[in-house]
């Protein structure tokens, strides 16, 4: 990529980047407000796990620009297509999440659950003291998950006039000019790598100490 | 001497009308240990867990202190009643410091304060404080990790404990370090204590009492002395199976 097009197209880059940020930061904002108060209530309704867990699972496998061709004619959401892009990204990140977060909870040993009980922890303390800082780990591995997948689906939105780096990539497909899908599709790269890094040192901050195996 | 515990007329059934625990009457006095026996599957730790309220009684009812169990808010009652259960008891992500203070934080106790007790109580359990205060329950050896959940079980200054096969899954030196840890603690602070344990040698060097269970029913209760002597014949069998080794080996011996 010459400077000349780079100084020609980096403004456009940045505003893009952003822009795209913005889509896939306020649908994990909503995505992970819902799933994780919805993961914690399905720990303690389990026989609403299968069928909710099934309900995200299928949304998961609407493909995506679909789903972005269903919500456009709605009221109200068809008005603006971030809106459109929010929804539909958020409903993507729903899964991981929510599948996560219940997984997390109910993977920790029964007799440590007993244990928080019979020394009088409240359900509330029980739940922020020991049951989420136990699954901790598990539900960022959801957040991260989520996120990588809501970058890669967000470059999709730009076919709806939502905007972010997909905007590039089409103008480029479009106009058959492989520096502007490369324009694109590297910083789109690049931000899930570094979203993908971070949110894997959290992970990792967040695991539950153990020993050290042998390898 | 008046009852801490008492078990009143106390069944436990399961929804499929299985009985666990078929009309027990026990009281366990204040200040001393009843060690309650009996093969898996007897009701050993159901009735335990009665005391507590991790289990309701279908019938009948349970007294601490004078009081039913069932008058008593649910989770003042657990935090008066200590609780120590086998080897999996500590919390993974918890410091040994927070983990023995973790039932004065929920009851909002200011930090010095729950820093202070962990390490009177690590102190009082045979842990150097400065030197385990800040470990990981996988940082302790089994030893260690049971002397935390007993400090753990005395944090707020219960007067009752109940202990669920809490050295079960130690070596024998070590179990035994563990019992003269607990029946010297226990003598000087003056605790009622409700154990359970299959391992009779545990049963007679703690208890003060001896309970029998089987099938969910109360065989017997009664002191150390007479449970070695008594011709009941649950009990006997009992008394039979553990002294089997010692038999063998002085048959060895004698010839």
């Amino acid at each position: 990529m010459s400077a000349n097009f780079l100084s020609h197209y980096g403004g456009e880059i940045a505003t893009l980047t952003v822009e795209h940020l913005w889509l896939t930061g306020a649908a994990m904002l909503f995505a992970t407000a819902v799933a994780i108060p919805a993961g914690v209530w399905l720990t303690r309704s389990p026989r609403w796990a299968a069928p909710i867990i099934g309900v995200a699972n299928v949304l998961q496998t609407i493909p995506s620009l679909a789903m972005f061709g269903f919500l456009l004619p709605l009221p109200w959401l068809g008005e603006r297509a971030a809106r459109v892009a929010i929804v539909a990204l958020t409903a993507y990140a729903l899964l991981p999440i929510l599948r996560n977060t219940y997984a997390g909870i109910q993977g920790i040993d029964p007799a440590l659950i007993e244990v928080a009980r019979a020394l009088g922890l409240t359900d509330r303390q029980r739940l922020f003291k020991i049951e989420l800082p136990l699954a901790a780990s598990f539900i960022f591995a959801g957040l991260r998950t989520a996120t990588v997948t809501c970058i890669g689906i967000a470059t999709i939105a730009a076919a709806v006039g939502a905007g972010g780096l997909g905007e590039l990539i089409f103008r480029g497909v479009a106009s058959i000019d492989n520096r502007l899908i490369l324009a694109g599709a590297i910083p789109a790269a690049l931000l899930a790598l570094a979203a993908d890094a971070a949110l894997g040192l959290l992970e990792r901050y967040f695991r539950v100490p153990a020993p050290d195996r042998a390898p | 001497m008046s009852a801490a515990i008492e078990f009143r007329e106390v069944s436990v059934a399961t929804v499929r009308g299985k009985v666990l625990l078929d009309r027990i009457f026990l009281a366990v006095d204040a200040g001393t240990i009843t060690a309650v026996l009996g093969r898996s599957g007897s009701g050993k730790t159901t009735l335990l867990r009665t005391v507590n309220r991790m289990i309701e009684p279908t019938g009948g009812e349970v007294l601490v202190q004078g009081s039913n169990v069932r008058d008593t808010e649910l989770i003042a009652l657990r935090r008066s009643i200590g609780y120590v259960i086998q080897e999996t008891g500590l919390f993974p992500h918890l410091t040994v410091e927070r983990d023995v203070a973790l039932v004065l934080e929920a009851e909002g106790r200011p930090r010095e304060e729950r820093i202070r007790r962990s390490q009177e109580l690590l102190a009082a359990v045979g842990l150097d404080p400065d030197s385990f205060a800040r470990r990981y329950p996988h940082q302790l050896s089994g030893g260690q990790r049971q002397r935390v959940g007993v400090a753990r079980a005395l944090a707020a200054e219960p007067d009752i404990l109940l202990m669920d096969e809490p050295f079960g899954a130690l070596d024998p030196l070590t179990r035994t370090e563990m019992q003269d840890l607990v029946k010297d603690l226990m003598g000087r602070l003056r605790k009622t204590v409700l154990l359970v344990t299959h391992d009779l040698d545990e049963a007679l060097y703690l208890g003060d009492r001896l309970a029998l269970l089987s099938e969910g029913r109360l065989i017997a209760s009664m002191t150390p002395e007479e449970f070695l002597s008594s011709d009941q014949p649950e009990v006997a069998a009992y008394v039979r199976a553990f002294h089997r080794g010692e038999r063998s080996a002085t048959a060895e011996e004698a010839r």
